[in-house]
Formats: C-alpha cells, structure tokens, sequence
C-alpha cells in the first residue's frame, strides 16, 4: 500500500459519521421557490441540478478520485422528500449507542426552522403512513412485516458495461431521438413521455455540471499547489473531470472516475435502498487495464493504487441514517455497494480475469466495510480464483461472499429474461439477484414467517397484545391433525401476503407518480426507450421481492410440533401453545426435550428438512408471479439482513424452544447450534430448498481459523462451495472466526475495534453491532475440526 | 444384511485419508492405549455418555431404569438422593439405554447402535457430491474397524459398488488372514504404528507389537498404499531415536507411502468423565512443535507429515 492510500484509508476509517443539512436546504430552498411551476419529473430533475449546481464540493489532500456525496467524508445528507426527520429522530442519531451520527446545534436549528416546516406532511414517509390501510399498519406494527420504502427510495440496482462505451452526451442524443420519435397523437402517454424525457435530458446535465465543477476545483488547486507531482496530478484529476461522464471513458483513471460520478449521482439524486453497485467491475475494467499496460500509460501497481482509491471513495459513504423499524431491519452504516468479481461474459464464457485477481488482493489489503465485494462463481471459474477468494475468507473479514453464477443465470431464465441478459446480471447488495443495468429489483420488505405460525397457533390474534391481526384460522382444539395446523399456517401466510402486496402497489404507485429518478433512468435500459421512469416500470425487467425470514425456526417449530403433539401425543397443541405462552416457565424439560430430541434443520434430516421444503413450497406459490404494479412480478428472497433480531423480539416463545424476544434464525442458516453435523450435512438441507425458485438465498457458515490453516483447508473449503453450487444453492458466506474472540471483544470492545464479521449478506464492524445480534453471531454453529481419530 | 456397531459417523473430516470423508467409527478395540481420546470406542457393547452440565434434574432417568428400582429406590424416584447411591446404581447399569431416551436434555447418550450396511452406506451417499469433487470418500475407523469383521467386509464391498474411495484405519492389532482378505477392498491403509520398543508398547497400549509389525510386512507385500500413523505421545514415543526407527521401518515396507505423526491433543479426557471411566493421568502438550520433529524425519525414504 501507498503511504497515500495508508493515509486517505486511515482517515475513511477515522472520520464519524455526521449528518449533514445542506442537501436538505438546498432542495428546501428550491421547492419553496419553485413549488408547482413544472411537471413532478422536471421539478426533480431540476431540484436535482440545483444541488448539482450549488452542494459544497470536496476534493481531498492526495485523493485521485475525486467526488463527495457530503461536503466531506462521511458527512451524510438527508432526503427530507423521503423522509423529514423530526427533531427527535436527530436527537436520537445523535445519542444512540451504536450506529450513532453527528448532528450538530446549527443542524438542528435548520431542521426547527426550515426542513421541518416545509415538509412534514409532504414527505414520503408521512404520505405513505396516512394512506395505508388500517389492516397493513397493525401488520406493520406488530411486527408482520416490514416496509422498505418508507425512509428509502426504490433503487436496489446495478450499473451494466454501458457506461464504459457511451458518455451523458451520448445519452442526451438518445433522449432527443426518442422524443422526437413521439407520436403525440396516436400515443396518448406522448406528453407523459416528453416530460420524462426532458427530466432525464436535464438530470444528465445536472451530473455532467457536477463534474465541470470538480474540474474547475481541481485546477484552481493545482494552480495553488507548490508541490510539482501533486499540481500535475491535480492537472491530470481537472482533465479527467473535464472528461466524463460527459464523454465515454478512455483509460483506466477516467473509467473508474466516470463511474464514481454517476454513483454520486444516484445517491444524491434519491436514497434508493442499497446505495448502487458497479456490478462486474473486473470485466468492464479489463479492457483500460490492458490498453494501459500496452501502451505504458499504467503498470500494475498504478492501477492497484487507483483502485484502493476508489475502494476509499466508497467506504466515506455512510448509509444515509434509517430509524424505527427500519433502523432496526438494517441497523448499519453499510450501505451495500457490492462489486462482482468473475461470473460469466454475455456470451457464457468465463468472466474472471487479470482484473479479477487484482481487485481480490485490493480487497484485502484495504479490508473496508464499503464496498464489499463477492466472487461470482460459475462452472468455468478457475479453481486457481476460488482458492485466492477464500484465502481472503480466511482472514475473517467475511468478505467475499460466494454466488453460484450458473444458479443466478438459471434463476433469471425461470423469471423469463433472456440468456445475454442473465449471464450479463448478477448479484446486488446482499444476494439479490437482477439483470445488471436493465431491472429494477426491488426488495419491498422483510417477512415474519414465525410471527405468521404464532397467529395460526392463536387462532389470528397476536398474544403479545391481544389484537386479532388475521383471519380465525382455528382454534387449537379444531387442529386436530398436523396438515391442519399447516393449512392454519398456510391461511394466515395467505392474507397477510395479501395485506403486504396490497400495500406494495399503493407504495409503489405513490413512487412512479410523486418520486420519479430520471438520473438513475438515464442508466437502465429501456427507461429512455420507453419514455418511462425507473419509479414506474421504465427498466426492461421489474422483479419486486419480499423477503421471507426465519425459516430454519419455522421448521424447527413445525417438527417438534409434528413429533411432540402429534406423533408423540406427549401434550395437546393447547397445553404447548399455553407453555408458550408462558415463554416455558416451569417447563424447562420440556424445552430441552424440544431441543435434543426433535428433528433440526441442518442435519440432513429429512424429517425435518421436508418441513423446510414445504414452508418454502408455501411462500412460494403464495406469491411468486403475482403481478406488481411496472409490469413485473413478485417474487421469493430468502435474506435477512438484520431483521431476523427484530422480528425475533415481537415473537413469542416457539416450540422450537426459542425463548421470547430472542432472534430467529437467519437466511435460510439452521437455528443458531441447531445443526450438529458438520457443514456437509448443513449445505444438504438448505440445498433441498429449490433455491432457483428465488432470487436470492443466504446462507451462513461459521468456520473456525484452524479448519482453514492451511492450503489443505482451503481445497477442502472450495470442493465444500463448489458440491453446494452443483445442488444449485445461491449462496455462502462465511465467518472465520473463534466464538472465544468475539466473546473477548464483546467484553473489551475498544481491543476490537477493527474486528469484522459476517451478519447477513454484508460485514460489519462486531462492535457496531447491537448486543443481541453480536450474541446471535456468537451463538451461530462454529464448524470446526472434528478430533477423530488419534 | 450384515449390521455392525457403530458409535458415529462424523462427516466432513478432512484428516482420515485425502479429500473430504465420511468416516465410520466401529465399536470395540483389543488395546486400551493410555492416551486414548476415543475411549467410548474401546467396548463392543454400547456405552452410556454422561453430561452432568447438561442435567435438568428431572428425574426422568431414574424413573425409568431397571438398575434403580434393582437397588432398592422407590420406582418414580426423583434426583439422586446422595452420590453413594449414584455409585450403586451405577454399579448395576446394564447399559439399556432406557434412560438415554428418557432424557429430555441429552444428559444421557447412548454411545453405539446396530446399524445395517445399507443404513450406513446410505449415510455415506449423502456426502457423495462432497467426495467426488475433493478425491474423498469414506474412512472405516473406531476402535478397531476389525473387531467386526464381515460387517467391515460387507461395508467395504458396498462402497466398491457405488465406486465410493474406501480407507481403513487399523491398530493393525488383528488376525492376518482378515487383513489380507479386506486388501482387495481396501483404497488406502490408515495403519497405526505407535512405538518399535516392545516393552513401551506392552505398558501403555496393553499387547505387544509383534503381531501389528508382523502384519505391517504381510501387508506391505499385499497392498500398495498404506500411510503409517504415528500418534505422538509426549514422553512415551516422541524421542527422535524411536521416531526415526518407526521412519525407517515404514520405509522398509513396500506398500507405505506415507508417514503421518498425529500431535496429542486432550480433547477426549471429557469424554472418560462422562464414561465414569478414570483416564491415565493427562500427557502434558509437548515441548516441541511437531513441525520441530518432523525436520529431522525427511529423506529417510518417505514423505512425513503432521496430521492426517
């Protein structure tokens, strides 16, 4: 490492996070001036080039690539138009223990004056909570399910090759074609369209002046500068900007540049969930790498260096803060910008590369939360790349993840996308699945399955408070027989899938109306094509996903009713859902009979696993292919991020012997210890899901350090990922780590600062962590060598 | 259909022989090695593991166990009314098990069950996608695979069918016409050569060494790939003089490929506890790292690695 990339990597990881006003005001400032002068499009297209125009622009001491979302390094702004924090909320970022933000008297007093005014009522937020119905807020509050878009914008999406070959002029002219090839007498959406069209026209000019100004920023530095190799980098920084994005990058500098403005961009543009990922970085840089090496104008370590500097950029981009629910489904700085690696080429060839391997070892000298990184592993991927890849697993970082390239490609067909399109995708954020620049995938909220068994095991009313939340599906007497438990579950599944895509619709209605993203339509096909926003259906594929969490409970819950009540006949459903409702007290034989002696997923057991297949079976048909509003369908993810620790804390004891208010399980991973036979028994279960039904599924692995000490270890490891991926599993992540460890930095957290570990589709720092979830972590099966046979 | 007595299968083992294994552990052994970390494998009867950590104090296992109402206590009984009469009891286990299924809270395992060779192989199949990909497959262990020996054969016989890669990890303790009948159903030996001097052997695993060096040679001229193990106990074996001869004879013999020296490590003396069984006083970790000695082991004609 550079002693510049040590130092602008040290001060990414020393910055706290702040929050900054200016962005709020500046957009305050123009709607109040501007309020009803243009078409919803325009207006957002023009607030958006106002900030453009006008946000502080910061350009680092040694920094290459050049650009803040903030006035500085993990300054965040806020999107009053999504959601107006009240002064509380900032109280609160302010004073949390943990994932706390900066906010400062003057924020405050701007808020009180200005912000808060203006658009309490007008936001998002607030318009999404007075239009729900009455049935999706108690849902929502009971902890059912939870609701992505009401602090974050859709966006959840990432950027094709297409960037690289054209620049926002190119663009531009592709927008003028299509408006004039508008029939505004034939096509009745025609003025629709145009007005689309001019805000995209407008938000590319909006970018390509942002860019401009760091151009004019980086000159009147060098100008300035009395170091001579710093003023002709800031030379060479001026020219870059002057560059792109108007113009299609031509070497290796100006390819990440251009791609780094156009992230700021979306995200200052509108806080989509997950910020926005480059996607197969490694084969859109491939050709700037070896044009670089040809001619001279790059060597390995220069594009290394350029590299880390961009990984950098990243890492000073705070998730913008999230509170309530939300804060508790995704309570985390990260903002999961994710970088493929590998994969496939659109003509199915092997995607990995000498770019590939280059990012693996940046990835783990800079060990950075932001951006993460996985390895898209196909058929065709060398073993020599898998191998490096959990040599950087080995290190305990939890990064990178694991994806089934040929799985993700299959997935998309069964979603009628075609083969180009597939093999072109790839994975988002955490697992998510989409067709890279051409869909939007939009994960609308997390599931509660084992809320939904509790309401069947009381007849639809939530014991926590008495509420009849659902449909009386029986009372436990009237379940005689275990299918009439599962068609309980099945009914209660049925209407508050129901009550959720009923919301959904108004959600994302209220979305492609009032907050259209032309910036972000510019950059995915077919948006300009059809004159249509990314907010409402203008990207050629629109998937919604709802995302199912805590199955491995689920199922544990169902085999020991299955075998106690059931089989067993040791007590009646109503005597276990009374021990329940008492969270076990006085029962603790009973608890341990349902944790030893009930069937587990993870085991390869099929007495339970096929329990897991039919709760999957369920979901599925339940919802996969019912038609959201762009013209898409829902579909099944299984992903937990966070949520599996709050929606533990609503649900009551289950009869798989979790006591009340502790976490669920996570992802499609077994309970936490409840898989006893080693990993290859834990890849089989989950494998019997048919993971290509979703777009997504995580799975956790926990390893400790000694079962991958070596290169052995490593082999072993690989053929574990590669006989996973040959039974279609989506995913793998790993932890490697001793729960010893993470118990010492529990009790000395300042020795572990820099400690990291895997959550659920992202790392984070274990000291960030709430308690709970850090016990979650610890408590997950920690595979480790099994003393045999001295 | 042959059945066996097996006290586990472990999956994922990466230290029986190459690849990822499925490895079978037989019930029974004919040495009673000091240091043995596997000693619910020495019987060939079931055993009862006792955790007492993991009580809950129901009493379910007395109310249900033959030797309690033997000894006197009022059927039903609740928790131990005093250690004494735990001893007496325990004195009177005829290892049924009854009280094993009673516990709610695995307090109480019971170690070793009859299995047929189709229940084990069926087993053994759900690893297969992990053993054709890493050159695995599954290890017969124990105890001493041996003590059971047309179970072993038919086991055998039954992963040569589904071309499943067989190792065997013997004390080499065993008759030598057994041995040479499972050499043409056998991939790979695991062969265990604890010490040349027989004096040593006699005290610390019961037997002598003749019979297992006897069959190291029958078996050298009858297969071609057997990797001597060598457990490295410190203070009993692991002088550099003893290690070098146990190098050198392995190297002598035709069939061996490879030394293995497997570090001592304490993870089984729980396991005594929980056997209320008493274990030779504990060998404390050695001095040296294994990798100091196996330095001085290479280019004696083998290759020497520590661990499996």
């Amino acid at each position: 490492m550079t002693p510049r990339i040590t130092r602008l990597r040290e001060e990414s990881l020393c910055a706290s996070p702040s929050i900054s006003h200016e962005r709020a005001s500046l957009l305050t400032d123009f709607y109040r001036a501007n309020d009803g002068l243009f078409s919803t499009a325009v207006m957002r297209a023009r607030s958006f080039l106002h900030l453009c125009e006008h946000k502080t622009l910061y350009l680092g001491a040694g920094e290459l690539i050049v650009g803040e979302r903030g006035p500085r390094p993990k300054a965040v702004p806020t999107y009053p138009e999504l959601t107006c924090h009240s002064e509380q909320d900032l109280q609160i970022l302010n004073s949390r223990p943990k994932t706390s933000y900066a906010v400062s008297e003057e924020c405050l007093q701007v808020y009180r004056d200005k912000i808060i005014p203006y658009w309490r009522g007008r936001s998002m937020r607030d318009k999404i909570f007075a239009a729900v119905a009455p049935e999706w807020k108690d849902a929502y509050e009971a902890g059912i399910f939870t609701e992505f878009m009401e602090q974050r914008a859709p966006g959840h999406t990432v950027l094709d090759g297409k960037l690289y070959r054209r620049g926002l002029l190119d663009f531009q002219e592709q927008i003028d074609r299509a408006t004039d090839a508008l029939d505004f007498l034939n096509d009745p959406e025609a003025w629709s369209k145009r007005e689309q069209l001019r805000a995209m026209r407008i938000s590319c000019d909006a970018v390509m002046r942002f860019a401009e100004r760091h151009a004019a920023l980086a000159l009147e530095q060098a100008a300035g500068e009395p170091d001579p190799v710093r003023k002709a980098e800031l030379t060479k920084i001026a020219a870059v900007c002057a560059r792109v994005p108007a113009h299609a990058p031509r070497d290796f500098h100006e390819a990440l540049q251009d791609y780094w403005f156009c992230h700021l961009a979306v995200i200052t543009e509108l806080n989509g969930w997950d910020s926005l990922s480059p996607g197969h970085l490694d084969q859109h840089l491939l050709p700037y790498y070896e044009r670089g090496l040809a001619d001279g104008s790059l060597t390995q370590e220069s594009a290394r260096e350029l590299l880390q500097a961009f990984f950098v950029k990243f890492n000073n981009h705070t998730a913008p803060p999230k509170v309530g629910v939300t804060a508790e489904e995704s309570g985390t700085y990260t903002d999961f910008a994710n970088i493929n690696l590998a994969g496939l080429l659109a003509d199915g060839s092997d995607g990995s590369n000498d770019v590939s391997y280059l990012l693996l070892e940046v990835i783990d000298e800079m060990h950075l939360l932001q951006p993460s990184s996985n390895l898209q592993l196909s058929r065709k991927t060398p073993e020599a790349l898998l191998k490096k890849t959990l040599r950087v697993v080995r290190k305990g970082y939890g990064f990178p993840s694991i994806f089934n390239a040929d799985a993700v490609v299959s997935e998309q067909l069964r979603q009628g996308k075609t083969l180009e399109d597939a093999r072109a995708g790839g994975c988002s954020g955490c697992v998510e699945t989409g067709a890279f620049g051409k869909e939007a995938f939009i994960l609308t909220g997390y599931f509660n399955l084992v809320k939904v068994l509790e309401l069947a095991l009381h007849d639809g009313i939530d014991p926590r408070t008495g509420k009849r939340l659902g449909p009386p599906t029986g009372r436990a007497e009237s379940l005689a027989g275990f299918d009439d438990l599962m068609a309980a579950f099945r009914g209660q599944l049925h209407h508050f899938l129901n009550v959720k895509l009923r919301g959904n619709h108004l959600i994302e209605q209220m979305y492609a109306a009032q907050m259209p993203a032309p910036f972000l339509s510019v950059l995915i096909d077919d948006c300009i094509d059809k004159g249509k926003d990314y907010n409402a259906g203008g990207a050629r594929y629109n998937n919604s996903y709802v995302q199912f969490v805590g199955i491995g409970s689920l199922t544990d819950s169902l085999a020991a009713l299955r075998k106690l009540v059931y089989e067993k006949q040791l007590l009646s459903l109503a005597d276990f859902i009374g021990v329940l409702d008492a969270d076990y007290a006085g029962r603790e034989e009973l608890r341990q009979r349902v944790l030893h002696k009930t069937p587990k997923y993870g085991n390869d057991d099929d007495e339970a696993d096929v329990l897991m297949t039919q709760a999957f079976t369920a979901c599925f048909e339940e919802l996969d292919g019912r038609p959201n509003s762009k013209g898409g369908c829902y579909r099944v993810e299984m992903l937990p991020t966070t949520c599996h620790v709050y929606f533990g804390s609503v649900t009551g004891a289950m009869p798989d012997g979790r006591k009340a208010g502790l976490p669920l399980s996570e992802g499609i991973s077994p309970v936490q210890g409840a898989d006893r036979h080693g990993p290859t028994a834990v890849v089989r279960s989950a494998a019997k899901m048919d993971q290509l039904k979703t777009g997504g599924a995580l799975l956790n692995m926990k390893f400790t350090p000694d079962l991958l000490h070596d290169e052995k270890g490593i082999e072993h490891l690989a053929q574990l990922v590669r006989a996973y991926f040959k039974m279609d599993g989506h995913h793998m992540q790993f932890n490697v780590v001793q729960a010893d460890t993470l118990r010492k930095a529990q009790a000395c957290p300042d020795a572990y600062r820099d400690l990291i570990v895997r959550v659920a589709g992202y790392s984070d720092y274990f000291c960030d962590l709430s308690s709970q979830l850090q016990d979650e972590i610890i408590a997950r099966t920690e595979h480790g060598e099994l003393a045999a046979t001295l | 259909m042959q059945s066996g007595l097996v006290f586990d299968i472990q999956r994922y083992c990466l230290h029986d022989g190459p690849g990822i294994r499925t490895t079978v552990f037989l019930k029974g052994c004919p040495l009673r090695c000091a240091w043995c970390h596997n000693p619910e494998g020495i019987d060939d009867s079931p055993d009862i593991l006792r955790n007492a950590a993991r009580c809950v104090d129901c009493g379910n296992c007395r109310s249900v166990c033959p030797a309690v109402l033997m000894a006197g206590a009022p059927a039903g009984a609740g928790p131990l009314a005093s250690e004494n009469q735990a001893e007496k009891e325990l004195s009177r286990c005829v290892r049924c098990g009854a009280c094993t299924e009673a516990c709610p809270a695995e307090a109480r395992r019971l170690v070793g069950r009859s299995m047929t060779v189709a229940e084990v192989l069926r087993e053994i199949m759900h690893d297969r996608l992990f053993h054709d990909g890493s050159g695995g497959g599954a290890t017969v262990s124990g105890g001493e695979p041996f003590m059971q020996v047309p179970f072993l054969l038919g086991l055998l016989e039954a992963c040569r069918s589904r071309e499943i890669h067989t190792a065997v990890d013997t004390s080499g303790y065993v008759r030598q016409q057994d041995l040479l009948a499972a050499a043409r159903l056998v991939d790979l030996f695991l062969y265990d050569v604890k010490t040349l001097d027989d004096d040593c052997h006699r005290r610390y695993t019961g037997v002598s060494n003749r019979l297992i060096l006897d069959n190291l040679h029958a078996l050298g001229q009858a297969h071609e790939n057997i990797w001597v193990r060598v457990p490295l106990i410190p203070g009993v074996n692991d002088d550099p003089a003893g290690l070098e001869a146990v190098v050198r004879l392995a190297a002598s013999v035709g069939g061996v490929r490879q030394v293995h020296l497997l570090p001592y490590h304490a993870t089984g003396e729980a396991k005594y506890d929980r056997l209320g069984r008493k274990h030779a006083d504990g060998f404390s970790p050695p001095a040296e790292s294994a990798h100091q000695k196996v330095a001085g082991l290479q280019d004696l004609g083998l290759p020497v690695f520590i661990g499996g």
